[in-house]
Formats: structure tokens, sequence, C-alpha cells
């Protein structure tokens, strides 16, 4: 093939009155499919407190506790954004279907505390 | 004009993560070079031990941020192999198929990588716009943008719905044109092939001899490709052609991996049309029973090995992983010597290196040969080796380790 | 007295060529991003730029000569807006012009690529050595086509001066055609001059983490950002007088063809810098020698011949 310098040029200048394909995070917002791993959400009707979810975490972010009384259980879920790799095993692992993730990935905060949240 | 030795690393503007090189001028040409890596050492593997398997899984994939599939991929491999599991042929084509989208995606970075070491910032922005629409579908298959968490042990977590595939032959052939458009500018912009060939060269015995893997020894013409040699997942039924090429330079490592991008859609097209039906996913016990067991995979980069070792609990006994960059680092050195300072972001470059991948074993040499520490010594032995660099580790309190076995 | 300190000064001197440069830096950035299929800086960037410069600490490596290290960034500036005052603006003639005056323009703009070099073999850190040796060694190499290729349409027109070249062709409007190989090889010549890709080897980020400049922080790192971005317009305002060389009566009209002419020039470095590989050291030597400083030759011998035929 004939070879020269600057061959790139047609098609960079094609691109210059073009959209740019960069987006102005975040003033402009980003477009996130849902099947997208992000926060997981918390349904504690169904819970039965196995504690699966908490056995399988591998970055042990996620914790179910009983508020309620040792009769009248009621659970609560409290999952540490700082530790989560949002890899959703604990969605894989509960049997009763009340962990399902959502595809909400702006979480950041400015201190540790805030990223300790419950569910 | 004397020798300089000048360090490239560990902090420097053309490496992504810390290596430290440290080259011997003779004017502008490299007359040494010493490869020096191990900044970034992560304790991955033992990490791994006091892990049950579904936990691994997920240490597993965040050992390389881009070929995170494949290396999933070669551990649940190796712990089904164990257990003595079949996964289902959906779960292997999905397999096939995430492997070769993480492949063009990492093709593509390589191309953008190796566009900014020579200072053509341009093709570097092209070839990451595009690489983008790869990962949007990565996303939407497995969730998340690099660690896809496709992978379980005894198939995969989530199906390829029928509009899905529709969406991935949609985003193929954007990227098939302009992969096109970058095959033919590699081969006819003068400064790219100016750049790029004649450097960093590796003979075809050189590439055996130093146990080069992947596009590096492709580009040598070694025909090593784990898919067809060795092959695994669903590379039994989707044919696969192993790119060689003659160049044995950095030029024909970037031709490699141009081709391996179009070879890839290929593949792709074909897993999407023969998908067939069934199960997702076998059912996998929670104890492992004891054995051990050897796994290969073919990264964007090369060879991947995982060795796994069970001893019939939910923890393995050991895990050793050697990623292909391990490999190739031996090499590197052989490249660099010889070529001009210029030329050494772009050697390093070519072999695509994953520093914190490799950074993961210790050997300790000595007079009286090598030697198998256990967790104390080796910690006495860190306290001493930064004592002699001004600093005390002695104060800082660690957990007391189990021993699980 | 006073109206010199104000050309030195304020117009056209150091104010309006720092706005104009950070203007000019912003557009080149943007042109560049938009080749790329990117966004771009907002128009303040440059500007933002360099008052966070402005602000950070300055640290003087231990073993440079202090003196000398604070002085180059300065001199740097100093050189290029000096320069800046003998190139015709607004009208045909230049405030202070004389006879001769284009050479002295071609030696104030060597000055700043002196400093480069001394900035970097004064820091005494080896990025900084090895790139003020390729500053040097890009400097014997583009500085000679570059001086031919100015120097022609000025055999040509049989002056030394801007305003006597630009007198000749306004008469002779149809003679500028005949400049255009040396006009090319002014532009590609002052990528090096300009130390932009493909010949950005003394600052190469990938290779040399900033070359000459590595040591340089804060204000003084401030001040040669400015002096190079300074060097872009006045590089850009010299090539489009001497081979654009067209002045439209009244002072606002002729600014306004300046900025036009300057812009035009500026994309095509703009362009030039975005489509190519930077090239090693030596492939920059022979590419110079081998293809730039022949044409520009070919261009002075067909001056002559011609100006032989015309006379």
């Amino acid at each position: 093939m004939k070879r020269s310098p600057g061959r790139i040029a047609g098609f960079a200048l094609k691109h210059l009155l073009k959209k740019p394909a960069t987006i102005a995070y975040p003033a402009a917002k980003l477009e996130i499919e849902p099947h997208y791993r992000g926060k997981i959400q918390y349904n504690a009707d169904d819970c039965i407190g196995c504690n699966l979810c908490v056995r399988d975490c591998p970055a042990s972010a996620i914790s179910i506790v009983n508020v309620g009384t040792k009769e009248e259980k009621k659970f609560e879920c409290h999952l540490n954004l700082g530790h989560c790799i949002f890899c959703a095993q604990c969605v894989d692992s509960c049997r009763k279907g009340c962990l399902s993730f959502t595809p909400n990935i702006e979480l950041a905060d400015m201190s540790r505390e805030a990223l300790k949240v419950k569910l | 004009m004397s020798k300089i030795t000048i360090p490239i690393g560990p902090q420097h503007p053309s490496l992504k993560e810390p290596g430290c090189f440290t080259i011997t001028l003779e004017g502008e040409k490299v007359v040494n070079a010493v490869v020096g890596v191990g900044y970034n050492h992560r304790g991955l593997e033992k990490a791994c031990e006091a892990r049950t398997y579904i936990q691994d899984l997920y240490i597993i994939e965040r050992v390389c941020g881009i070929c995170s599939h494949t290396h999933s991929t070669a551990f649940c491999q190796a712990v089904e192999e164990l257990a003595g599991v079949e996964i289902p042929r959906r779960a292997a084509y999905i397999r096939v198929i995430m492997a070769e989208l993480e492949r063009m995606h990492s093709h593509l970075l390589w191309l953008g990588v190796a566009a900014h070491e020579i200072g053509f910032d341009t093709l570097f922005m092209y070839s990451w716009r595009d690489r983008e629409k790869v990962l949007d579908i990565l996303a939407e298959l497995g969730g998340n943008r690099v660690n896809y968490g496709i992978n379980t042990l005894g198939g995969v977590r989530r199906d390829l719905e029928p509009q899905m595939a529709d969406e991935i032959r949609a985003m193929l052939d954007i990227v098939e044109e302009q992969n096109k458009y970058y095959i033919q500018l590699a081969l006819s912009e003068t400064t790219l092939a100016a750049r790029l060939s004649g450097i960093g060269k590796l003979s075809h015995e050189d590439a055996l001899r130093l146990g080069a893997v992947g596009p590096v020894s492709r580009a040598s013409n070694v025909d090593t490709d784990i898919r067809v040699i060795d092959k695994y997942a669903a590379y039994d039924e989707v044919p696969v052609t192993a790119i060689t090429d003659d160049h044995c330079d950095v030029f024909g490592r970037a031709v490699v991996r141009v081709l391996e991008i179009m070879e890839s859609i290929k593949m792709i097209r074909w897993s999407l049309d023969n998908l067939p039906d069934g199960e997702l996913t076998a059912k996998m016990p929670r104890r492992i029973p004891e054995g051990e067991v050897f796994s290969r995979t073919e990264a964007p980069r090369g060879e991947d090995t995982h060795y796994v070792r069970a001893n019939g609990t939910d923890k393995p006994d050991r895990v050793r992983v050697r990623a292909a960059s391990e490999a190739n680092w031996h090499s590197v050195k052989h490249m660099l010597e010889g070529d001009y300072l210029a030329d050494v972001p772009i050697i390093i470059a070519a072999i695509d290196p994953c520093y914190s991948c490799t950074d993961r074993s210790i050997v300790l040499r000595s007079a009286a040969g090598e030697r198998v520490w256990d967790w104390a010594a080796l910690r006495r032995y860190g306290i001493e080796h930064y004592k002699k660099q001004g600093f005390d580790a002695s104060k800082i309190k660690i957990a007391e380790r189990k021993i699980i076995r | 007295m006073l109206l010199a300190l104000f050309h030195i000064l304020i117009f056209p001197g150091m104010l309006f060529l720092g706005a104009y440069a950070l203007v000019f830096s912003f557009i080149d950035r943007k042109l560049y991003a938009r080749l790329q299929n990117r966004r771009g800086p907002r128009w303040y960037q440059p500007l933002a730029d360099f008052l966070k410069l402005l602000g950070k600490e300055t640290i003087i490596p231990e073993h440079a000569d202090k003196r000398v290290f604070v002085f180059l960034p300065v001199m740097a500036l100093a050189a290029v807006t000096a320069a800046y005052l003998y190139i015709p603006i607004w009208s045909s003639t230049s405030l202070y012009p004389f006879e001769g005056d284009l050479i002295v323009l071609l030696y104030l703009l060597t000055l700043p690529t002196l400093c480069f070099f001394l900035a970097g073999w004064y820091s005494t850190s080896v990025y900084a050595t090895i790139g003020a040796v390729r500053a040097l060694t890009q400097l014997f190499s583009y500085e000679v086509p570059l001086f031919m290729a100015l120097l022609a349409p000025a055999l040509l027109a049989d002056s030394w001066s801007l305003s006597g070249m630009t007198a000749y062709y306004s008469t002779h409007p149809l003679y500028l055609l005949i400049n255009i190989p040396a006009f090319l090889v002014a532009v590609i010549a002052c990528q090096g001059k300009l130390e932009r890709v493909p010949f950005d080897l003394p600052e190469a980020e990938t290779e040399l983490a900033g070359g000459t400049f590595v040591e340089y922080s804060g204000r003084l790192y401030a001040i040669f950002r400015m002096a190079i971005d300074c060097e872009l317009v006045v590089v850009a305002s010299l090539i489009s007088a001497v081979f654009l060389p067209f002045y439209p009566a009244g002072a606002w009209a002729g600014f306004g063809v300046y900025i036009l002419k300057t812009l035009v020039i500026l994309f095509i470095l703009a362009l030039l810098r975005s489509i190519m590989a930077r090239v090693r050291i030596e492939q920059m030597v022979a590419f110079c020698w081998k293809y730039l400083t022949p044409l520009a030759l070919i261009q002075i011998i067909a001056n002559l011949l011609l100006k032989g035929v015309l006379a």
C-alpha cells in the first residue's frame, strides 16, 4: 500500500463539525442501562434472615440484623457502600428474592460514615 | 558521549501502572535495560485461600481490570473440573461471546495506548471512542463496564436475550467498519510505520526461547493460541483462526491485534447465530473435593494459567495465577536493548503490560539457595528490609493469620 | 517616549499579545479536541491554567544555577514580546520598521529555543538534559529550512524588511503564488520551532515526562507556558505577514484581516499537529535535511532565476 503522512486528516476533518462523542458529565446525565449493577435494593417483607447473602459477600459489605423480637422477627439490611464491590452475588444468593440491584451508580459522599446505609 | 542511566518509572507518564525500567543510554541508544516490577503486590492469591470459592470468583475477576473475564473463566474452569461438573452449552457459548467482546475492547484499548505513546493522540481518541461502544454492550450484558461478573461456578449468571443479540450485531457492524479504517491507516500512515516498524525486534527463535505468549509471540510467527491448541468453553465448535505475522516487531504486534479484532467480530457473529438453547448453570457443590487442576485460557494479552488445589472444604488450599504479562516480561529486556530512548515507551506498551496482574509472587534467592518461608519468617524479613530503608514497620499490629488446612 | 511605552506594555505589546495568546491557545486546544471528536476546554481554560500556575509553589532544584534558572523564562518571554513589535499588524508597516527587520525577527525567535535548551541544561535532571539536547539538535534541523523559506520571498521582493516586502507584493500579488512551496516548508518547520507534534521531541510527554521543563513549576513555568503561547501567535503572525501580506485601508479593517489570517494559519497548525505521530529525533533530522531544506533551496533558486528574468 502506498504510504503518506497525515492520512487521518480527512477522517478528522469530517468530525470537526460533528457532535462530540464525549459527555459533559456531571452537567449532562449519563445513560445507564437498566441492567447495570448499581446499589442493591432490599425488600424486608420476604426476608427470613438466612444470612446466605452475608456469607457469600466477598467484601463483607452487607449485614442483616433482626431488630424485632425472637418471635416477631423484623429484619434490616445494612450496606457499607465503601466496601461493596457491586458484584451482586447477594442478589444471586438470596433464595427468597428480596434483594435486587438498581442502576443507581451516583453514590459518592464526603464522609465514610455516610457510606454506611440502611436499605 | 558518556553513558547515563535514567529511570523510567515507577512514576512516569508513559506507564499507566508502577514499574521501573532502569535504562542505560549512550546518546539516545539503549545499551542496557533492567526491568523492575513488584510495586503493586496485592496478596490476591493469599486472600483467595481465606475465602470461599464463590467469594474467590470476585477476587480473581479483579486480578486484571481489562481481562477480568478470562481470569474468572480460567478459575471457574478449574473449580468445575475439580467438582466434576460440565457446564451447559449455552453457558459455554455466552462465555465465548464475552471473551471475544473483551478481546475487542482490550485490543482497541491497546491501539489507543500505543498511539498515545508515540504522540498520535488523534488515533488514541478515536480508538477509545469506538472501544466505548464495546464497553456499553459489555455493561448491558454483564452489568458492569470492566468487571462483568457474568461467570459463576457452573455456568453464567445472566442470559443473552434476543434483543441484546441484535444490539450486539449493530455494534459489531459499526466497530467492524471503524476497525477496517484503522487497519488501512496502520498500513498507509507514514509516521505510524516509521515509529512502529523495525523496533522491539523479537525473532522467532527468541520468542520461543524467552517464552513469549499472545500477540507478542504470534507477531514473531509462533503459532500459539490456547483457543486453538487447547480448546476450552465453546471453542471446540466456534471456528477459530490464530492470526500470525512475520514482522517480528512492534508493527507486527499492532497488525496481529487489529486483525484479531476482525477475527473476534467474526466469531461473535457465528456464536450469536448458533447459540444453543438450554440452562445457564449446572448445580455446583459448595465443598469441592480434594485434588488439583491446572487450567488455561487465551487472554487478550496471551496465555493465562490458573492452578487451583482443593482440600475438600469450601475454601481452596492454593490458588496460583500467572497472567500473560508475567510471561512476557522476559522478552522486554531483550527487545529494549539496541533501540532508541524514544522507542522505550512504545516497546514496553507493545506487550500490553499489566503490572498489577504480574505482581503476585515472591521468590527469595540467597546464597543458601531458594527457601520456603512461613508467614512469620516472611514478616520478619519484611520488617528488616524496611528498617534498612529507614522505616520501622514492627510496631504495626496485624491480625494473627489462621492457617486453613 | 510615553507612546513607545504604551506600545511595549499594552498594545500591541505584552498585554495584547498575552491576551491574544490565551485566545489562540484556547482555539488551538478547541480545534484539536474537535478534530478528535471531543468537546474541548471552555473559553477561560487557558487563563485558568495560567492563573493556577501563578498561584502554585515555585520549586528550584538544589543543583540548578538559581539566577539562570529564574532568568531564562523571563528572557524567553521578553524575546518573543520584542519580536512581536516588529511585525505589521493593522497596516502594511510595523511600528518600528527598518531595513533588515526580518533578520532581527528571526534572531529574536531563535532566542526562546535557546532559552529552552539552557533551561533544560541548567535543571540538572536527566530528563531535562536529554530534552535540552534534543531541543538543540532539533534547532539545527528546522532552523535552516525555516530561514530559507522566509528569506526566499524577501529575495524576490529585493527587500529585507517586512514593510518593503509588503509594498512589493501588493503591487505584484500574483508572485505570491510562486512562494507556495516556501509557505509549506515554513508551516512544517515552525511545528519544530513551536515544539508541537510531530516535532515535539524536547517535551515528549510519554518519553521524557515534559523534557526541558520537567523541573519548572509555579510562576516560572507559567511564564514559560506564556512564552510558548505567545511564540505561537508571533510565528503565525510572521508567516501571515510574509506569505499573506494583504492589508486593506483603515486600521480596524486591517486589524480584522490580521486576526483572520492568523486564525487560518492556526487552523493549519492545529490540523498538522493532530494528524501525525511524533517522529524520532534522527527521523526528524533526516526529514528536515532530506526534504525540507532541498525544497527551500529550490524555492530560493527559483526566486533568484525569476528575479533575473524579471530584471
